[in-house]
C-alpha cells in the first residue's frame, strides 16, 4: 500500500505540488491528470524517490520511502519516465536484462533468465530481441521498457506519460497491456496521462490535479462526468457513453 | 568484428613494434645475452611496446566511461578539459613547490584533472541545449581556457618548454625506469570493468540507475576518479595523444553497441591496435627518424572522427 500524506514541493516561489494526500489502491490502474503543470509528474516523481519533497511524506507498507534501502525499494517500486530521448545502444534482451539488476547485480541467475525470457513472451518482443533498442519504432522502444519494468517484478510500477509520442494504435496497445498487468498478474499501475479518455476508458481510478493540489481522487466513474471536468480543466466537456466507456468529447467546433 | 582477431591482429603489430627503430635487431641477437642490443631491446623496445599497450588501452577506456556518464558520444578527455587541467596541474605544481618531486606532480595532476572533469560535468548539468556537437565544442573552449592560463604562467615563468614538452604524445622518449606510472591504468582499467554494469546504467541517466536503486552520483564519481587517473598516467609519461578516447570506443559502439560489460574488452584490443598502427607509421615513414605519434594520431584520427561526424551524426544523435 502506498500512502502519500501532505506532500509538498516547490520550485522558487512556485508550490508544484501542494499539500496532496491520497493512497494508492493496490490492483488497480490509478491516472493522474489535470492540465499542464498541475504537478502530476512531480508527484509521479517523489512517490518513486526520483525527488525529495520539501515536505510531507510517501509511505510504502507504512514505512517511509526514503527509509528503504535502494535496492529493496527498486524490488517494490518501479518507475518509467519517457524513454524517447534514450539514445543508448543496448538490445532488447540487454535492456530488459537490466530490470534485474536489483536482484542480481548484473550477474544473472537462472531465474533472472526466466523473467528476462517471460517479460520479453509478454510484450512480444521474441523477434526483437537482439536489436538495438535506438533502431525501434517508438512504439516497439516504448514495449521493451515496459519488459524491463516487468522484468523487474515491483509490485507498483509507474509511468511518466508513456503514451507521448505514440500513433493511436500504440497507445491503444500500451494501454491494453497495463490493464493486463493488473487484471492478470495483480500489479498496481499508477500513470501519469494527457489524454483524458485514455484514462476514462483504461483505468480504474482518477486522481486530478491542478496547480499542484489535488482536486479529486476517486473511481473513474465518480470523476468522468461535465461537473468534475469543468472543475478540473475549466471546459465544458460533454460526456458520451458508448459501448460502455464515457468518452469526454472535449472537441467544440463551435468555439 | 571478434574479439580474437583484434587479439591476434595486436599480437602480430607488437612483434613488429618490437623490431623496428633505428637499430636493427634480429631474434638471434636476443639469444646473445651479452650484446648491447638486447640492452636496447630491454629498455627501450619492450618498455616502449608496453606503454603503446597501457595508454591505448587507458585512453579508450577513460573515453568509453565519459561517453557513458555525460550521455554524449563525442565528450572524451580531450573535448571535456580532462587533460587540459592535468597539465594545468603539472605547471601549479613546478610553479608552487620548489624541488617538485615526481610524486607531488603525479598528485598535483590528478587532483586538477578530477576537479577539471568534475567542473566539466557540473556545466554538462546546468546546460539546458544538450546537442551531440554542442555538448563538446564547450568542453573543447573549456580545455582551450585550462590551456590558456598553463601557457600564460609557464610563459611569466618561463617553462614554455616544458609546456610543450606535455602537448606532444610520443613515445620517443619512453625507456625503462621513464613509464612505470603508466601501470596505474591497470587496476583503473580492472575496476572500470567491475563496473561496467553500473556505468551502463548511469548512461541511461539518473533516473534509470535510481530506478534500478543504483546509486547515480556515487558511480558517477567512481567514473570520474578513474578518467583522472588514466588521464594523469598517459600525460605524465607520453603526453597528450588526442582522438584516441573519441574514435576508439565510438567504432566499438557502432557494431557493438553500448552494453559495456560486452564492449570494454573490444574498445581496449581497438584502442592498443589502433594506437600501435599509428606508432609503427610514424617510425617507419622517416626511418631512421620519428615522427611523434600523436601527430600519425592526429592525422588519421581526424580523418575518421570527420567520416564520423558526417556519416555518424544521425547515429550519434539517436
Amino acid at each position: 500500500m502506498i500512502n502519500i500524506k501532505d506532500l509538498s514541493k516547490r520550485y522558487g516561489k512556485k508550490n508544484v505540488v501542494e499539500k496532496v494526500s491520497l493512497t494508492i489502491q493496490p490492483g488497480t490502474i490509478t491516472s493522474f491528470i489535470g492540465p499542464n503543470g498541475a504537478g502530476k509528474s512531480t508527484l509521479l516523481s517523489m512517490v518513486s524517490r526520483l525527488l525529495e519533497a520539501d515536505t510531507g511524506e510517501v509511505l510504502l507498507d507504512q514505512n517511509n520511502v526514503k527509509k528503504w534501502k535502494s535496492d529493496e525499494f527498486a524490488k517494490r517500486v518501479s518507475i518509467l519516465k519517457q524513454s524517447n530521448f534514450m539514445n543508448v545502444r543496448l538490445t532488447v534482451r540487454e535492456l530488459v536484462s537490466f530490470g534485474r539488476y536489483p536482484y542480481s547485480k548484473g550477474r544473472l541467475t537462472d531465474i533472472d533468465e526466466k523473467h528476462v525470457d517471460q517479460a520479453i513472451d509478454y510484450m512480444n518482443l521474441h523477434d526483437m530481441e537482439d536489436q538495438f533498442i535506438d533502431e525501434l519504432s517508438g512504439g516497439q522502444k516504448q514495449r521493451a521498457f515496459i519488459a524491463m519494468v516487468i522484468a523487474q517484478d515491483t509490485d507498483y510500477i509507474l509511468l511518466d506519460e508513456p503514451l507521448n509520442n505514440l500513433d493511436m494504435k500504440h497507445s491503444v496497445q500500451i494501454m491494453k497491456i497495463l490493464r493486463k498487468l493488473v487484471d492478470e498478474l495483480g500489479k498496481t499501475v499508477v500513470i501519469v496521462l494527457h489524454d483524458i479518455n485514455f484514462a476514462s476508458v483504461y483505468s480504474d481510478r482518477i486522481v486530478a490535479l491542478k496547480d499542484g493540489k489535488l482536486v479529486k481522487n476517486g473511481p473513474t466513474s465518480e470523476i468522468i462526468n461535465s461537473a468534475s471536468l469543468r472543475e478540473i480543466y475549466d471546459m465544458d466537456i460533454p460526456v458520451q457513453v458508448q459501448n460502455g466507456c464515457r468518452i469526454c468529447v472535449y472537441f467544440n467546433s463551435h468555439g | 568484428m571478434r574479439l580474437w582477431m583484434l587479439i591476434i591482429l595486436g599480437i602480430i603489430l607488437s612483434i613488429i613494434s618490437l623490431f623496428i627503430g633505428a637499430i636493427d635487431i634480429s631474434i638471434s641477437d636476443l639469444l646473445d645475452l651479452d650484446s648491447d642490443k638486447l640492452q636496447i631491446f630491454l629498455v627501450s623496445r619492450v618498455p616502449r611496446l608496453l606503454a603503446i599497450i597501457l595508454a591505448g588501452a587507458g585512453m579508450s577506456i577513460a573515453g568509453l566511461i565519459m561517453q557513458s556518464l555525460s550521455r554524449n558520444k563525442f565528450v572524451s578527455p580531450t573535448t571535456a578539459g580532462t587533460l587540459d587541467a592535468a597539465k594545468l596541474g603539472i605547471m601549479v605544481s613546478m610553479l608552487f613547490l620548489t624541488n617538485v618531486t615526481y610524486t607531488q606532480q603525479v598528485i598535483f595532476s590528478f587532483a586538477f584533472a578530477l576537479a577539471g572533469t568534475f567542473i566539466f560535468m557540473q556545466i554538462l548539468d546546468r546546460i539546458k541545449f544538450k546537442d551531440v556537437i554542442f555538448v563538446p565544442l564547450i568542453g573543447i573552449m573549456y580545455g582551450n581556457i585550462l590551456s590558456s592560463i598553463t601557457t600564460f604562467l609557464g610563459y611569466e615563468a618561463d617553462l614554455l618548454q616544458n609546456v610543450s614538452s606535455w602537448l606532444m604524445g610520443s613515445f620517443t622518449l619512453i625507456i625503462a625506469g621513464r613509464y612505470e606510472l603508466l601501470y596505474v591504468s591497470i587496476p583503473a582499467v580492472i575496476l572500470a570493468y567491475l563496473y561496467a554494469n553500473k556505468f551502463t546504467v548511469a548512461g541511461m541517466g539518473e533516473d534509470f540507475a535510481k530506478n534500478l536503486g543504483l546509486s547515480y552520483k556515487f558511480i558517477l564519481n567512481i567514473g570520474l576518479v578513474l578518467v583522472a587517473i588514466i588521464s594523469t598516467s598517459v600525460v605524465l609519461t607520453v603526453g597528450v595523444i588526442p582522438f584516441l578516447g573519441l574514435i576508439v570506443p565510438n567504432i566499438v559502439s557502432l557494431y557493438m553497441g553500448d552494453n559495456l560489460r560486452k564492449t570494454i574488452p573490444h574498445t581496449m584490443a581497438l584502442g592498443v591496435v589502433f594506437l600501435l598502427i599509428c606508432d609503427i607509421i610514424g617510425r617507419v615513414i622517416v626511418h631512421p627518424y620519428e615522427i611523434p605519434v600523436n601527430v600519425t594520431v592526429a592525422v588519421i584520427g581526424s580523418a575518421i572522427f570527420l567520416i564520423m561526424l558526417f556519416r555518424g551524426r544521425a547515429y550519434a544523435k539517436k
